[in-house]
């Protein structure tokens, strides 16, 4: 306590502990293996892939809606089988995971940084900003992000920068509120006046102080919002409205198998389906322990 | 004579449902460079107010509604945000009363304390953390340039208010308001921080003023005391006089409600009733109720009156009063 003893206890950082407690949960650590699998494997498509399927030269018409397991006319095996245009679905699902997790991350990060600056900036000004940005957030969260998103992609067309337009649209509003709130609760808290009677800058106030404290609450926003967004973006592309046919993602590929999916021919539909929903549940059970380990108020 | 502040018929509002609240009204006092101040009062009396209007950090709904704050020559009221930030942080200074709460527990100190320097400073990064080690090291912080790396939480209470003061004390300011900074400290802590303070103090010639409840900590600190109550000034004057001989009844309450002036094994004394509501107080002196000295004069508000070297707002002070009153109070 005094000046007198001078060492220094070593104390768990806070990321360290955060990790610790994570592994508690065995639900948790096999969530978070399988997103690291499903990284993985959207990141090293081109290598591990058995296949292009971008590559229409490769494709073969006659290897078409192979049962998986089946060999083609090239010696090849395709283990899940291949789609209407002999594309290999273990590739296309490969490259589809790829498509659909970068929509998700991109639009998801871009969310959050746009929502996140709007929501602590109305709470750090207040005022009439604070009433447009949070009227604005009210009337957003007011439509169904699904109807928002298909207008949007009606009126801007297909492509992978569109739709991730359209995904930003309907779920900044989201990181806003919460941002919002985050930064009322810390704008309360007295280092925050500490830092006003120090005379530091109102920007600063807000980047350096109220920003960062504010982020646990956006992390699990953001976790839960990223596996929405995959979810909307494979939901506009089975609609048809989402991604062009060169790029399938995972919505995408489950648009194309659903018209063999009564003749029996299930495998063009059903795996992606699996891979969508593997990916979706990896996240949010990832994103469910960091809610856990994150609010303060479950804390043990 | 030119005091380094002046305060004179301070008030400040704060606007709420049931009305207009008058959390400080009439306050007045000089405060000389190196010159300490003790604001003593009740929790409610307007003494933290007090502070962060001198500060110019009343938030809405609060406003400081009328009368003027000279610090150093130049007018605090109605200044500008620009000019009372450079004024903040660089020539007045403040010390909050939780040193848990006042770090930002998600920065560095070395982070935090940087930051000061340069919002006022421009510097190169090693320069102002060289100046924050030696700041660290005055405030009695071992091994400052390693302790500056770390975060808040790795500091025991007493040093984290330790790092407060040393934050406040970056810019060598004019004059440093000490919001109740040693309250939520041991009292040995307390006792190290105190000290340490007043050396500080005293070596650079800054002004101080100290708000508390604690008449026993201002005791030995403060060079004139200032005692509030229902955010009016009840008496002020030299630190010995009024604690010696207090002239308002309030302050002598006060006094002897302190239970080391009691025999062991008798009734802890204390001033009947409680603090009034600022919201309900009528013309009459906001003392009335409690005080066991009043006449038909109270029912007006006194003003201050001069009796040797202070003045007191009362219309029966207390005049020599002996110094053991346990006797009558006994009963």
């Amino acid at each position: 306590m005094s000046e007198a003893i001078t060492t220094v206890v070593k104390v768990q950082t806070p990321f360290k502990r955060l990790c610790t407690q994570f592994a508690e949960s065995p639900v948790a650590m096999v969530g978070l293996v399988m997103l690291v699998v499903v990284m993985f494997t959207a990141l090293f498509a081109p290598w591990i892939s058995p296949q292009n399927p971008y590559d229409l030269a490769s494709l073969d018409l006659m290897d078409a809606r192979l049962a998986p397991g089946e060999k083609g006319l090239n010696g090849q095996t395709y283990l899940l089988g291949t789609d209407g245009q002999g594309r290999d679905m273990v590739s296309a699902i490969f490259y589809g995971l790829r498509v659909s997790l970068y929509v998700g991350l991109t639009s998801g990060i871009i969310a959050l940084v746009i929502g996140s600056v709007l929501g602590v900036l109305a709470a750090h000004l207040g005022g009439r900003f604070e009433q447009v940005i949070m009227r604005l957030v009210d009337i957003q969260l007011g439509f169904p992000a699904i109807l928002v998103a298909l207008v949007l992609l009606a009126v801007l067309g297909k492509g992978v920068d569109k739709i991730i337009i359209a995904l930003v649209s309907v779920q900044w509003a989201y990181y806003a509120r919460t941002a919002r709130s985050a930064a009322l609760v810390e704008r309360g808290k007295e280092y925050v006046e500490a830092a006003r009677s120090l005379g530091l800058k109102g920007s600063r106030i807000v980047l350096r102080h109220l920003l960062p404290n504010a982020m646990a609450p956006l992390i699990v926003v953001g976790t839960v919002q990223v596996a929405h967004a995959i979810a909307l973006e494979a939901t506009l592309s089975f609609l048809g409205l989402g991604l062009p046919a060169t790029e399938p993602s995972l919505g995408l590929l489950i648009s194309n198998g659903y018209e063999y999916l009564l003749s029996g021919k299930y495998w063009i539909s059903v795996y992606p389906g699996i891979a969508l929903l593997l990916t979706i549940l990896a996240i949010n059970l990832v994103g469910d322990q960091m809610r856990d380990i994150l609010n303060p108020r479950l804390s043990r | 004579m030119s005091a380094l502040l002046t305060v004179k018929d301070l008030r400040t509002e704060f606007a709420t449902r049931d009305g207009i609240l008058p959390a400080v009204a009439d306050v007045s006092f000089e405060l000389n460079r190196g010159e300490v101040l003790g604001l003593v009062g009740e929790s409610g009396s307007g003494k933290s107010v007090t502070g962060f209007s001198i500060m110019g950090l009343v938030d809405a709904p609060g406003k400081i509604a009328g009368g003027s704050i000279v610090f150093d020559g130049q007018e605090l009221v109605g200044a500008d945000d620009e000019t009372l930030r450079r004024l903040r942080g660089r020539r007045i200074a403040m010390i909050f009363q939780d040193p848990m709460m006042t770090l930002n527990p998600v920065l560095t100190v070395e982070t935090q304390m940087i930051e000061t320097v340069l919002a006022h400073e421009s510097l190169s990064r090693a320069v102002a953390r060289e100046r924050c080690v030696e700041v660290l090291g005055k405030v009695g912080i071992a091994s400052p340039s390693e302790r500056l790396g770390q975060y808040p939480h790795q500091f025991s209470g007493g040093m984290r208010q330790r790092v407060a003061i040393a934050i406040a004390m970056l810019h060598k300011p004019d004059l440093i308001i000490a919001d109740e900074p040693t309250t939520a400290l041991d009292v040995t802590v307390q006792g190290q921080i105190l000290y340490e303070m007043q050396q500080l103090v005293s070596q650079s010639g800054t002004a101080l003023i100290w708000i508390t409840h604690d008449l026993a900590v201002v005791a030995g600190l403060a060079d004139k005391i200032a005692v509030m109550y229902a955010g009016r000034i009840v008496e002020q004057g030299p630190a010995e006089d009024v604690l010696n001989d207090p002239t308002h009844p309030y302050t002598r309450g006060l006094l002897d409600s302190v239970p080391a002036t009691t025999t062991p094994g008798q009734r802890l004394r204390q001033i009947p009733g409680s603090t009034p509501s600022i919201m309900q107080l009528g013309a009459g002196c906001a003392f009335e109720a409690r005080c066991t000295h009043i006449t038909k004069a109270c029912a007006v508000m006194p003003n201050m009156v001069a009796i040797g070297t202070r003045t007191t707002r009362c219309w029966n002070p207390i005049v020599q009063q002996p110094s053991t009153a346990s006797t009558e109070s006994a009963a």
